[in-house]
């Protein structure tokens, strides 16, 4: 077992005790957030940060999954089948949404995708019927999965932990696949892929499809855990605070989106509580890193863990004695 | 009778009112070594450019082993065996030597769709990018980060990732371009190592190196082929001499 794979199983020994190390609902609630936001930060880091496509719509998927669990819930459907049906029609619009955003790159793909969680966001704003318009609409109660009660704060976030493993394993899995590999090219040298046989635009659009799902996946963290939906979950502030997430942490990484999604996610809720200009000290938090760090938390860390490293190697004296002069 | 590698007929291409190719015919047939020539602006690289679908065509036909191009993604045409390198090098800098091979290799895999298999797994695809960087003298560099390598190593990556996907037709943009002395002369000795069942179309314009390579020669000016021939019919042509050679 080598380091690494130490480092990992201590983390999620820590994930998993959490509400034992921490007693109080309100944030063991907290970590639960964190995590929903950490996955929709993580499936949105598939576009940004290995796919090279800023996308500014992405929190549509967390409200198409939301409303639609909500309405069909209402219905008369049971849990299982809304989430599945819920997810499904948030990945086809997913599916939808990247068949037109893809049709431009660059500053174009980033407009379209605004204005395409414009859309999403004016439908839940104007459709009062349906969505309840501004003051939203509330799913009457939790899901019950395999029987497990998840009302209780404990509950809910090893349920939330367990879908987040989960996810983080697929997009890990993802990031480390010919797929991956052929996403990563086509983000560095699209001409180049094209020109060694990659359908670059298929791969763009199969990576929007498989963002969009997991996406999908946290609305529904994110409506069980809320049990309420409002157009203010969905508006463009949300997309701009998961890319920010990304960013914040380091897009080209895997753990980078979840240590932004740690850090926004505490300032919002924590911070908030004792400075009223909390978002004074957010943006504050941003430029300093951008500043100091333009590629993001953790490949800033390693890179300043890697040049202490190298000034400690640079002072060892060679200890070693010099070598005998031949006879 | 065996149907050429390339046919170009009548290919023509208009960037805004300023001609880039105007009915731009030839023929290469399998196995031949073509050298395309002609001073900065003649159309060269857009020709290429034109073949392998980075750019579409105003008017004209581009056959593979007889089969029309025009029209067909780069991709697919890439699946039917056409490779070409670059003038301006286009790597992926971040990666070792031998992810860009896979990459390459990747192209012509279905396995390029599976987001679940570890890429580092495939043994077979990292064998296959071994030999194909032993092939071009890059066998101990492989592990290298491509940014750390020397200009004429990356002409030889390219190179690498080209003939790792064993193409049926090669186009050669200025490979020597860059190199020195003793760097052109061991691409070019390598150019001679590649078997002839791949045919060469090759833009140069270090004559001394490409004349010896090349059997038929296409002149290009202005977007128009103005003499096509053997080496020696090209070199002797007048029309040669004014517009490239020089007295």
């Amino acid at each position: 077992m080598n380091l690494k794979s130490i480092a990992v199983a201590v983390g999620a020994a820590a994930c998993a005790a959490v509400p034992w190390i921490i007693t109080n609902d309100y944030f063991v609630n907290l970590a639960s957030q964190i995590l929903i936001y950490a996955l929709l930060a993580l499936s949105l880091n598939l576009l940004l940060g290995y796919g090279g496509m800023v996308s500014l719509g992405h929190a549509a998927f967390l409200g198409l999954t939301g409303y639609s669990t909500i309405l069909l819930v209402m219905a008369g459907y049971d849990h299982l089948t809304t989430a599945i049906l819920s997810v499904v029609f948030s990945t086809a619009c997913g599916a939808l949404f990247g068949l037109l955003a893809l049709r431009a790159s660059g500053i174009g793909f980033l407009m379209i995708t605004l204005a395409l969680g414009q859309i999403v966001w004016g439908i839940a704003y104007r459709a009062n019927e349906l969505t309840g318009g501004d003051n939203g609409i509330t799913l009457p109660a939790r899901p019950a999965p395999f029987g497990i009660d998840i009302n209780s704060a404990s509950n809910f976030y090893h349920f939330t932990l367990i879908v987040f493993a989960i996810a983080l394993f697929c997009i890990w899995r993802l990031t480390r696949s010919p797929f991956g590999a052929a996403l990563c090219g086509t983000r560095d040298q699209p001409r180049r892929m094209s020109m060694l046989g990659h359908n670059v635009w298929m791969i763009q659009w199969l990576t929007f499809v498989i963002a969009s799902f997991w996406g999908s996946i946290s609305g529904l963290l994110y409506i069980y855990y809320n049990l309420f939906m409002s157009p203010h979950a969905i508006s463009l502030q949300q997309s701009a605070e998961a890319l920010l997430m990304a960013i914040l942490g380091g897009a080209t990484t895997l753990s980078g989106p979840m240590i932004g999604a740690v850090i926004i996610t505490i300032v919002k809720n924590v911070v908030s509580t004792y400075i009223e200009r909390w978002n004074i000290l957010l943006g504050l938090i941003f430029v300093i890193v951008i500043l100091y760090m333009p590629r993001g938390l953790v490949p800033g860390c390693l890179q300043l863990w890697r040049s202490i490293q190298n000034r400690r190697k640079a002072r060892t004296p060679d200890t070693k004695p010099a070598s005998e002069p031949a006879a | 009778m065996t149907a050429p590698a390339l046919e170009i007929a009548r290919l023509n291409k208009r960037f805004g009112g300023l001609p880039a190719t105007k009915d731009v015919s030839l023929m290469v047939m399998p196995g031949e070594r073509r050298l395309i020539i002609g001073p900065n602006g003649a159309g060269k690289t857009t020709l290429f450019n034109l073949v392998t679908g980075d750019l579409t065509a105003d008017s004209g036909s581009v056959k593979l082993f007889g089969q029309e191009l025009i029209g067909m993604r780069t991709p697919d045409r890439v699946h039917r065996g056409l490779a070409r390198t670059y003038q301006i090098l286009t790597l992926f800098p971040r990666e070792n030597l031998i992810h860009n091979v896979v990459l390459s290799l990747l192209g012509l895999d279905k396995l390029r769709w599976n987001p679940w298999a570890v890429l580092t797994g495939h043994r077979h695809l990292y064998e296959q990018a071994r030999s194909a960087l032993a092939q071009v003298g890059l066998a101990d560099s492989a592990e290298r980060v491509v940014a750390e390598t020397s200009y004429g190593e990356r002409r030889r990556l390219e190179l690498a990732m080209a003939l790792a996907q064993k193409p049926k037709v090669l186009l050669l943009d200025e490979t020597l371009a860059g190199l020195s002395q003793g760097e052109r002369q061991n691409v070019r000795e390598l150019l001679d190592t590649i078997p002839r069942d791949v045919t060469i179309v090759m833009i140069e314009h270090d004559m001394d190196t490409a004349l010896g390579f090349a059997e038929r020669i296409t002149l290009l000016h202005y977007g128009e082929v103005i003499v096509e021939g053997t080496r020696a019919e090209v070199v002797a042509d007048p029309r040669t001499r004014e517009v490239y050679l020089g007295d």
